[in-house]
C-alpha cells in the first residue's frame, strides 16, 4: 500500500442530510457507484484528498525504484538482469500514469515533485529500507508488490476516473511482479545453504516494515471513515493487513521460510492467522524522516531532478526554436 | 575460465565482440533507472538497456553454441576476466551527464545500425538471423539518440555545450569500431562480416549530417584509442565486471 | 526559467484493426517527441501498431453531464507476462 495516513481535513463524517445540495447530488452519485471525471464539480476535500493520495502513490513509485535499482547491475543472470531492469521501469510507468492521473486535478508534475522534494509530501515508508543482499530483491517482489496488490485491486473500482483507469493499467502490469520475486524467492530456498540463509534473512527483515505498509489501525480514524464515503478507499488497514497475513504466511511456509512473528498462530474461528504488532514507534520514525536511507533516496531523486534540468530545458529551447522557424516559414 | 589463451573462431570471434558491446553497454545504460532526468526518458533508457540485454543473451548464445566447451551464454558473461571481453572501449566509458551517454549511445548505434544491416547478408545463417531482429531495435535507437543529439546541440548554450563536450571527449573512441586487426579479417574472409573500414564512410556521412544539424563540431583530433576488441581495455571495464559478476564469483556454481 | 514539457494525450491503435483508443498521458517538449515517448512508455508490451498524440490543451471536451515497425521489440519479453513464471499448484493465486 503506497499511501499511508492519507489525511481528508474532515473533521467528522457528515450525513447526507448535512449536505447542501450540490454536495448531497455529489455524494449519492458516488453512493450509486458513479465515477467523478476530472471537469465535473467535487467538494474542495474530495479533490484536496485525492491530489495527496495519488502524488504520494507517484512519489512512492518513483522512489521505489531507488531500492530495488540497486541490484539491476548486480543481478546474477543475464535474464534475471532483464527481468529486474523491466520491473524497475514498469515503477516508472506507473508513477507517469499517476501523476498524470493527479495532474487532471489542478496540480503539474512539477508542482508534485517540488512537494517531495521538500519533504512537504510522502511517499511509503518502505522504500526507506535498505535492500542488503539479492534475496531482498525477491523479498520485495514477493511481500511489498504483494501488499501493495492487496490495495490497488480495489481501486481500480475507485471513484474518480482517471484514478481508477490508471489503476487498470497498473495492476494489469504488476501481475508479474510478485510472482517474479517469488520465484527468486523458490530458486534460493531450494540452493545452497548460504542462500537459504539469505532467503531468511531477507524474510527476517522485510516481514515487519510490509506489514507497516498498511499503516497502523484506522479503525477510530475519521479521515479513513471520509475516504471510505467517497470510495477512495475500500478497505481498512486491519482488515487489508489480515489478509495478507493470511495470504503470505502459507506461502512463506511452501518455501521452508519461518515468519519472524513468535505470535503468529492460526485462529480456526477466525478462520486465518493471529500474529503480532509491528514496531509502530519506528514506522513514525521512519515517516518522520528518520528511517535507514531516507536521506539517501529523497537526495537521488534530488539529484536526477537538478542535475536534468539542463537537459529537459535544453529540449524546451529545441522544441521553441523549431515552432519559431515553422512560424517563419509559414509567414 | 578465462578463455583468453584459446584461439577462438571466427564465428566465436564474431558473436563476442558483437554480444559484448550489447552486454556492456546495456550495462551502463541500467545504471541510469531511477536517476534520468525525465521519467519518460528513464523509460525510454530502460527500452534500449532492455533491447541490448536481449540482444546479448543471442549473440553470447551463439558464441557459446559456436565454441561448444559446454558454456552457457550467463558463463561467458558472468565469468569471463577483462582480457577475454571483447567489447570496444567506447561503450565501456562511464555515463558522465545525460548528454555523454546519449553521445556515446549515438556514436555506437550509428556504426551498430549499418554493421547489423551488413551482417543480415552473413554466411552464416544464425548470425543473419539475429543481425535481421536486432536491427529493428537498433533503427530505433538511432533515431532516437540522433534526434536527441540534434535537439541538446541545437538547444541552449549550456545544453549545446555540453554536448559538444561530450562529443570532443568521446570521439577518440569512436575510431576502434574502424581499425580492422587480424581477427576482422579472418572474420570478413569467412564470409561473416565486413571489413570493418568499409562501414567507415557511411558512418561518417550519418554522423556528420546529423551533428551539422546539432550545430556541433566535428573534432578534428581522428586519433584513436583502441584494444578493447582485442582484450585490452581502460581501467573502467574491471570495475563494470567486478559489480556485474559478484554474486555468480562469491557464490560459484549456484542457481539463481 | 520554469520549463515543464507540456501534457499530452496519447491514443493507440491496437493489432486487431479498431480504433484508435486513449491510453493515457504524459510530458513532451514537441509533437515528435510526445510520439517517441509514447511508443516507449505506452507499447511496452506490444500494445499498438499506431500512435496518435494530441496537446492536452487541444482536447475540446463535452460539457461535463449532470448524469450520466517500432513495436516487434516488446515480443521478446516474454518475462513481462505473469504466465512467464511457474508458480506450484499448491502456493494458490498470485
Amino acid at each position: 500500500m503506497y499511501a499511508q495516513l492519507v489525511k481528508t481535513d474532515a473533521a467528522r463524517l457528515r450525513t447526507l442530510d448535512e449536505m447542501d445540495p450540490q454536495e448531497r447530488a455529489f455524494q449519492e452519485r458516488i453512493d450509486a457507484g458513479e465515477k467523478i471525471e476530472p471537469k465535473e464539480w467535487m467538494p474542495e476535500g474530495y479533490r484536496k484528498t485525492l491530489v495527496r493520495q495519488i502524488s504520494q502513490h507517484a512519489h512512492s513509485e518513483i522512489v521505489g525504484q531507488l531500492p530495488e535499482g540497486n541490484w539491476i547491475t548486480r543481478a546474477p543472470t543475464l535474464e534475471r538482469k532483464a527481468i529486474l531492469l523491466a520491473k524497475v521501469q514498469d515503477e516508472a510507468g506507473h508513477g507517469l500514469y499517476l501523476y498524470c492521473a493527479a495532474e487532471t486535478l489542478g496540480i503539474s508534475r512539477d508542482e508534485m515533485y517540488a512537494q517531495l522534494h521538500s519533504g512537504k509530501a510522502k511517499y511509503s515508508s518502505i522504500f526507506n529500507y535498505p535492500t542488503l543482499s539479492w534475496a531482498d530483491i525477491g523479498a520485495i517482489g514477493w511481500l511489498v508488490d504483494g501488499a501493495a496488490i492487496m490495495n490497488q485491486v480495489p481501486l481500480q473500482r475507485c471513484s474518480y476516473g482517471p484514478y481508477a483507469r490508471a489503476m487498470v493499467r497498473i495492476c494489469k502490469e504488476e501481475s508479474f511482479h510478485q510472482r517474479q520475486g517469488f520465484h527468486i524467492m523458490s530458486v534460493l530456498a531450494k540452493g545452497s545453504d548460504a542462500q537459504k540463509a539469505m532467503a531468511q534473512d531477507a524474510l527476517d527483515r522485510w516481514w515487519w516494515p510490509s506489514l507497516m505498509m498498511f499503516g497502523p489501525s484506522d479503525d477510530a480514524s475519521v479521515h479513513s471513515a471520509q475516504s471510505m464515503a467517497w470510495n477512495i478507499k475500500q478497505d481498512s488497514n486491519d482488515a487489508l493487513r489480515q489478509k495478507f497475513v493470511d495470504q503470505t504466511v502459507p506461502q512463506a511456509r511452501f518455501l521452508g521460510l519461518t515468519v519472524p512473528d513468535p505470535d503468529l498462530a492460526w485462529n480456526e474461528e477466525k478462520g486465518g492467522f493471529d500474529f503480532g504488532q509491528p514496531d509502530w514507534d519506528e514506522f513514525y520514525a521512519v515517516i518522520a524522516g528518520n528511517g535507514p536511507c531516507n536521506r539517501e533516496r529523497l537526495q537521488a531523486r534530488k539529484d536526477a531532478w537538478d542535475e536534468g534540468a539542463w537537459f529537459r530545458e535544453g529540449l524546451s529551447a529545441h522544441a521553441r526554436k523549431k515552432a519559431d522557424r515553422r512560424m517563419a516559414q509559414a509567414a | 575460465m578465462a578463455g583468453h589463451a584459446v584461439q577462438t573462431a571466427p564465428l566465436v570471434e564474431l558473436a563476442l565482440r558483437m554480444g559484448d558491446n550489447c552486454l556492456i553497454l546495456g550495462h551502463r545504460n541500467s545504471e541510469w533507472c531511477g536517476h534520468s532526468p525525465a521519467l519518460e526518458e528513464d523509460i525510454a533508457l530502460a527500452n534500449m538497456a532492455l533491447d541490448l540485454i536481449g540482444q546479448t543473451q543471442l549473440w553470447l548464445g551463439l558464441a557459446a553454441e559456436a565454441e561448444g566447451r559446454g558454456r552457457s551464454a550467463d558463463d561467458l558473461a558472468y565469468l569471463r576476466d577483462v582480457p577475454a571481453f571483447r567489447n570496444l572501449l567506447l561503450v565501456e566509458q562511464p555515463n558522465g551527464d545525460f548528454g555523454r551517454t546519449i553521445m556515446r549511445q549515438f556514436l555506437f548505434d550509428s556504426w551498430h545500425l549499418p554493421m547489423l544491416r551488413a551482417l543480415q547478408g552473413a554466411s552464416d545463417e544464425r548470425v543473419a538471423e539475429i543481425a535481421e531482429k536486432a536491427s529493428k531495435e537498433v533503427a530505433y535507437h538511432l533515431e532516437r539518440s540522433g534526434d536527441l543529439v540534434i535537439r541538446l546541440g541545437d538547444g541552449t548554450e549550456e545544453s549545446h555545450r555540453r554536448m559538444q563536450a561530450a562529443l570532443d571527449l568521446l570521439w577518440s573512441y569512436a575510431g576502434e569500431m574502424f581499425a580492422g586487426d587480424a581477427r576482422d579479417a579472418e572474420i570478413a574472409a569467412a564470409g561473416l562480416a565486413p571489413e570493418p573500414d568499409s562501414l567507415r564512410p557511411v558512418w561518417r556521412s550519418h554522423v556528420e549530417a546529423v551533428l551539422a544539424e546539432a550545430t556541433l563540431a566535428v573534432p578534428q583530433n581522428d586519433y584513436a584509442q583502441k584494444g578493447g576488441k582485442s582484450g585490452r581495455h581502460s581501467e573502467h571495464l574491471g570495475f563494470i565486471l567486478a559489480e556485474m559478476q559478484f554474486l555468480q564469483r562469491a557464490y560459484p556454481g549456484a542457481a539463481w | 526559467m520554469s520549463s515543464e514539457w507540456p501534457l499530452w494525450e496519447v491514443f493507440i491503435r491496437g493489432q486487431h484493426g479498431l480504433n484508435h483508443r486513449h491510453v493515457g498521458s504524459l510530458h513532451a517538449p514537441d509533437a515528435e517527441m510526445a510520439i517517441h515517448h509514447a511508443r516507449d512508455v505506452y507499447t511496452r508490451r506490444n500494445e499498438g501498431v499506431s500512435i496518435w498524440v494530441v496537446r492536452s490543451a487541444d482536447i475540446v471536451a463535452s460539457a461535463p453531464s449532470k448524469k450520466g515497425p517500432l513495436f516487434d521489440p516488446a515480443n521478446s519479453k516474454v518475462y513481462r507476462h505473469p504466465t512467464f513464471f511457474d508458480i506450484p499448484d499448491e502456493v494458490g493465486h498470485m
